[in-house]
């Protein structure tokens, strides 16, 4: 594989950035948003290059890697730090960069008023960082250190506004869930090791033929946890909506369009594991499945703004996780909706954050309506990312999802029937939950008092905002046309076998769409045209009620693990207090003690002491005596 | 009659221990006729030019061996090689230990407490005799580990000791302890010797010679009586254990540790135990090799009674010199399980471990001198409490050599231990990697009560201080500090360079 030296710029520049600000601290307040937007655009721009260079070649002489320096050589394990750049990790390169340029512009504007600012962006130039060094590690254990290092930044993140304690809080529960998925990860690189003997992709990718069937499950089980905890899949996804409680910039870029994909990230990259291990494949399936239904069905019931979005996010990389389980058909597509969510996602959340910035934080959608006519470019762009989602033709998510559909009920027999109905019945479910969200901010009568004064946001807010909803209009046809982007990333997947087609495509796009004017309908009547509470009516069903509880995630976690958690730690603690420090302590009082005794020998006489010196003549003479005869 | 024959001497390979003498010579002709005034910084310049010229002379020749250095009675080899370097490098960084005049009376043979005394200290006079007694017992140590028939390690064993008598009574404070200490070092030492001396007789009767490879040839032909090979080992190891401070033959070094000048206990501590372990492994090594069923079960035995008794030991102390003769002591155990190893490997890690004990061993003895009081050094532990929060970076050194002494790793201590260890453990001494493992960790929690202590505590306001380093002892502590850390992250080098050179020649 060719070797470019240019790679180490892409991580570089925003390491600088990061440095920088949290090492001159208070000098850089002026400047050092403006410098980490600089260092974010600056990748931004070395990604551009690298594409273009890379178009120019051969499909497979794509791939071009850097080796930093050696990392770890003891005896057979050999890593190097080095990074790969094929045609996979130059969407996320281009997404990441891209999108966190846009965001780190709107930042500028959103975040003027806070004191902490500067070092707002160094955690976001750190993020940036990480999340490179994550898609462009070209073995899992350059992967982890990435994947550790988001994990680190989302942390950091999250509990930003730490003086409020929920906050603190949420990002503790976001950090600790994270750290369940972290230990597969680290599971899955020692399994590879103890089994293949090597952590790299390529390595892996070369023992995966003929290396046991019970070893890559247990490696692709493992990687599914990974997955599952940073990607906030059933059943460790309670720590998103908490998430919510960073910035809202932090939302949209790490909680919605990077960080939490890099579980599809990860599955699609280690997609020859998973080709030979069909039981974890179908693991990955059902998880998608479910979480698919659990996201959907808990943005129905949200009223934060926030939090619905964010049940969203979940129930949308559900659908990228099924695609990835489904195998080589749907790598493609599943790193496809990822790009196209990327955009219509990230822009939503700015829209929610404009829409914030004008209504004095409320999150409350109960508290909002009419904002169309206060705020007509977040209506328009929120407008265009919510066509985008529920996947109204020829916006973005359109193509995405119709395709994962559409490889679903391919799959083939019951299984196909199955997830084909999972998603289309997500399908519906998404429309309405997004229209609700559409109504009851901007086109229901207003609900607010009247010391609010809703207001559009600054250009610095709204230019980004366009330009990402440009992304939720086209980037879908631009990726779908001629099959272009499925062609690109074909070399790096091995195909087998034909697909049966269970319906024309042009079925399932009806379908889909039926499914779709079905949810937009029931929303539209049961908000728009009836009168709207702007407190959470009380009298609901037993349903509602659990899915406003997030379908009782935070109950069962806490009765499944925390309670009984804290019991064995408090048990533990009086175990530690009384038998082990009892013991250790009673070793050190009885070596003291002897010690003392032992002490008393030493009493200062040259004639005790000659003394012993003859008696240990004697006994060491009488010692060889007795060996020798 | 016996013929006198003129003796062929390889002057190359005898330089080092020569020009060390003759340094020592250069001293006390300076003692005789320098004005008094510039001989301190003239007999300073001249023992380090001395010690570094001898370092010099000893790389050059590296790389050859012989085992007719003079005549029979001394064999140069990779391990003398070794082992001459350990003790120079470490006498280099603890001369400037000496330098400190704080620590040597100003006048020897004034009475404690006279007006004669008085009147020398008014005078700001200073002894500077130190130094070319240094360097007689620098040339002994040196000569210890090389000589190859019994007359010649006698003569080695003496001209190292009697010279640290000495310096062991010349303490500027606590006189009479100090005193005290040199008459049972010189009293106790006298009748080790005596041991020794009734070893050589019996092996020269056992064997009709008094060279390493007699005796080693009279073992395997196994025509002597042996009885007397018997007592001859028995007598020569009690000399030799109590150079090191094995028990039973310990009882002196915890008076002499507290009592003689802190500078040269360190020197003691450190560069004494390298020679004189480096002349029991030549004679175990060479001489009694064939015999080890005989006496190995012995000093398997001394070896675990030392390390469980030193280390059980310094823990009820309360004087920090006390804790670290102690704690020398259980160094000495653990360095028999070198002894008794008796391999390639053993031999190896036996020089590494010396190497880095000594030089961590200086290093912790040059921070002892900084801890005073008007009165002089505090050694009393209870008043190193919060030593850390006045002088972080002395006591930031203090917790590195313990450490190291502790056997943890990123030291050179942790490579130490673990090496000598498993060659104890490869030689069949399960029992020796069983009990020194337990006594590291006894070890390991009063040189952590000691870091505690430091850190973790309040300081008590009672004057002390540390004083601040003079250049000399900052080169001492900064040297051993840098070498101790060095060594327990990148120990390679050496470990590659002692692997090719150790061996004894026979």
């Amino acid at each position: 594989m060719a070797t470019n030296n240019g790679l180490v710029y892409l991580i570089a520049l925003p390491l600088f950035g990061a440095l920088a600000l949290l090492l001159l601290g208070r000098k850089a307040d002026k400047w050092g948003h403006l410098l980490a937007t600089a260092m974010s655009a600056g990748s931004f721009a070395v990604g551009l290059i690298q594409l273009s260079q890379m178009l120019d070649r051969e499909a497979e002489l794509r791939p071009v890697t850097q080796k930093l320096f050696t990392w770890i050589s003891v005896g057979s394990f050999n890593v190097d730090a080095s990074l790969l750049l094929d045609q996979l990790s130059i969407c996320f390169v281009l997404l990441i960069t891209g999108v966190g340029t846009l965001i780190h512009i709107y930042s500028i504007s959103y975040m003027s008023h806070d004191k902490d600012r500067r070092r707002f962006f160094a955690y976001l130039n750190l993020f940036i960082a990480a999340m490179l060094l994550l898609v462009l590690g070209d073995s899992y254990l350059n992967l982890y250190v990435g994947w550790e290092g988001v994990g680190l930044a989302s942390y950091l993140l999250i509990g930003f506004w730490n003086q409020k304690p929920a906050y603190a809080t949420a990002s503790k529960k976001a950090f600790v869930m994270n750290r369940i998925g972290d230990m597969g990860l680290s599971f899955a690189i020692m399994i590879a090791f103890a089994t293949l003997g090597t952590v790299s992709f390529s390595g892996v990718k070369e023992h995966s033929h003929h290396a046991s069937e019970a070893a890559m499950t247990a490696i692709g089980v493992m990687l599914l946890v990974a997955a599952v905890g940073k990607s906030a899949q059933f059943p460790l996804q309670a720590w998103l909506g908490d998430a919510m409680a960073g910035p809202t910039p932090v939302s949209a870029l790490i909680h919605a369009a990077t960080m939490v994909t890099a579980g599809v990230y990860l599955i699609v990259r280690s997609n020859f594991v998973f080709d030979a291990a069909p039981t974890a494949q179908l693991l990955v399936v059902i998880v998608g499945a479910i979480t698919l239904l659990f996201g959907a069905i808990i943005g129905m019931a949200k009223d934060d703004i926030k939090k619905a979005l964010a049940a969203s996010t979940m129930s949308q990389i559900g659908y990228m996780i099924l695609a990835s389980g489904l195998g080589p058909a749907g790598y493609a597509f599943a790193i496809m909706h990822l790009l196209t969510h990327g955009f219509f996602k990230a822009g939503m959340f700015l829209g929610a954050g404009s829409v914030m910035h004008g209504m004095n934080d409320e999150v409350n959608m109960r508290k909002y309506g009419g904002l169309r006519k206060f705020m007509p470019i977040t209506f328009v762009t929120f407008g265009l990312g919510y066509l985008a989602i529920i996947g109204v033709p020829p916006f973005a998510g359109f193509y995405s999802k119709d395709m994962i559909i559409e490889t679903a009920l391919n799959a083939g027999g019951a299984k196909g029937i199955i997830l084909g109905s999972v998603t289309l019945l997500g399908a519906a479910i998404t429309a309405f939950y997004m229209t609700r969200v559409m109504i009851l901010t901007f086109t229901s009568p207003k609900r607010w008092d009247d010391n609010q004064h809703p207001h559009e946001s600054p250009a610095l807010m709204w230019i980004p905002m366009v330009i990402l909803s440009i992304g939720s209009v086209i980037s879908g046809y631009l990726l779908y046309r001629g099959k272009a982007f499925k062609h690109w990333l074909e070399p790096l997947f091995e195909e087998h076998g034909e697909h049966t087609e269970l319906l024309p495509p042009i079925v399932v796009s009806g379908l889909a769409l039926t499914m779709v004017a079905i949810g937009v309908a029931i929303a539209v009547i049961k908000y728009q045209l009836s009168e709207i509470d702007n407190v959470a009516p009380e009298k609901v069903s037993i349903f509602t009620r659990i899915a406003r509880r997030d379908l009782l995630q935070d109950d069962v976690n806490e009765a499944l693990f925390m309670r009984p958690g804290q019991a064995i730690t408090s048990a533990l603690v009086k175990i530690d207090d009384s038998v082990v420090d009892g013991a250790v302590r009673g070793v050190g009082k009885m070596a003291l003690g002897s010690g003392s005794a032992l002490r008393e020998t030493q009493t200062g006489f040259v004639r005790s002491y000659a003394v012993l010196i003859l008696i240990g003549a004697a006994a060491l003479i009488a010692a060889i005596w007795v060996v020798t005869t | 009659m016996i013929e006198f024959v003129s003796p062929t001497l390889d002057y190359a390979l005898l330089a080092p221990i020569l020009i060390v003498l003759g340094g020592a010579v250069l001293g006390v002709l300076i003692e005789a006729f320098a004005p008094r005034k510039s001989r301190a910084s003239s007999q300073l310049f001249i023992t380090l030019a001395t010690l570094v010229l001898s370092l010099v002379s000893l790389i050059r020749v590296r790389d050859r061996s012989s085992s007719a250095a003079a005549m029979e009675s001394v064999t140069f080899d990779g391990a003398g090689m070794l082992i001459q370097g350990s003790i120079l490098i470490i006498s280099i960084i603890s001369v400037f230990l000496l330098a400190d005049q704080e620590n040597f009376t100003a006048l020897a043979a004034a009475l404690p407490g006279s007006d004669e005394e008085r009147a020398s200290l008014q005078q700001d006079l200073r002894v500077t005799e130190i130094y070319p007694l240094t360097l007689f017992a620098v040339a002994g140590m040196m000569l210890f580990p090389v000589a190859t028939d019994l007359i010649t390690l006698f003569v080695a064993l003496e001209v190292l000791s009697l010279p640290l008598y000495l310096l062991a009574g010349l303490s500027r404070r606590r006189r009479l302890m100090s005193q005290e200490a040199a008459l049972k070092y010189f009293l106790l030492g006298a009748f080790a010797s005596a041991f020794f001396l009734m070893g050589i007789a019996y092996l020269y009767g056992y064997s009709s010679s008094v060279t390493f490879a007699g005796i080693h040839s009279a073992v395997i032909g196994g025509s002597g009586n042996d009885i007397y090979l018997l007592l001859g080992i028995a007598f020569i190891s009690v000399g030799l254990l109590f150079k090191v401070g094995a028990v039973p033959f310990h009882a002196w070094s915890p008076d002499v540790y507290q009592g003689a000048p802190t500078a040269v206990t360190a020197l003691m501590a450190a560069a004494t135990k390298v020679a004189a372990f480096g002349a029991m492994l030549r004679i175990f090594y060479v001489s009694f090799a064939e015999a080890y069923w005989q006496w190995r079960p012995a000093i398997i035995a001394i070896a675990l009674i030392t390390m469980v008794f030193g280390s059980l030991v310094a823990i009820a102390q309360r004087d920090v010199k006390r804790m670290l003769a102690y704690s020398s002591i259980a160094h000495a155990g653990f360095l028999l399980s070198g002894v008794v190893a008796l391999s390639k490997s053993g031999l190896e890690s036996s020089i590494f471990y010396l190497f880095a004990y000594g030089i961590a061993t200086v290093g912790a003895f040059g921070v002892v001198t900084l801890v005073r009081d008007s009165a002089g050094e505090v050694t009393d532990l209870n008043r190193w409490s919060g030593l850390g929060k006045r002088s972080p970076w002395v006591a930031t050194a203090f917790a590195g050599f313990l450490l190291a002494f502790a056997g943890i790793p990123l030291t050179s201590g942790f490579i130490g231990k673990f090496s000598i260890f498993s060659a104890a453990y490869e030689s069949g001494s399960t029992a020796i990697l069983i009990t020194g493992v337990l006594s590291s960790a006894i070890a390991a929690f009063f040189y952590i009560r000691v870091i505690v202590l430091m850190f973790f505590k309040d300081p008590v306001e009672d004057g002390t201080s540390v004083v601040i380093p003079s250049i000399y002892t900052q080169i001492t502590i900064t040297v051993s500090a840098v070498a101790t850390f060095a060594l327990g992250i990148y120990p390679t080098p050496l470990i590659n360079f002692i692997q090719s050179s150790a061996a004894f020649l026979r």
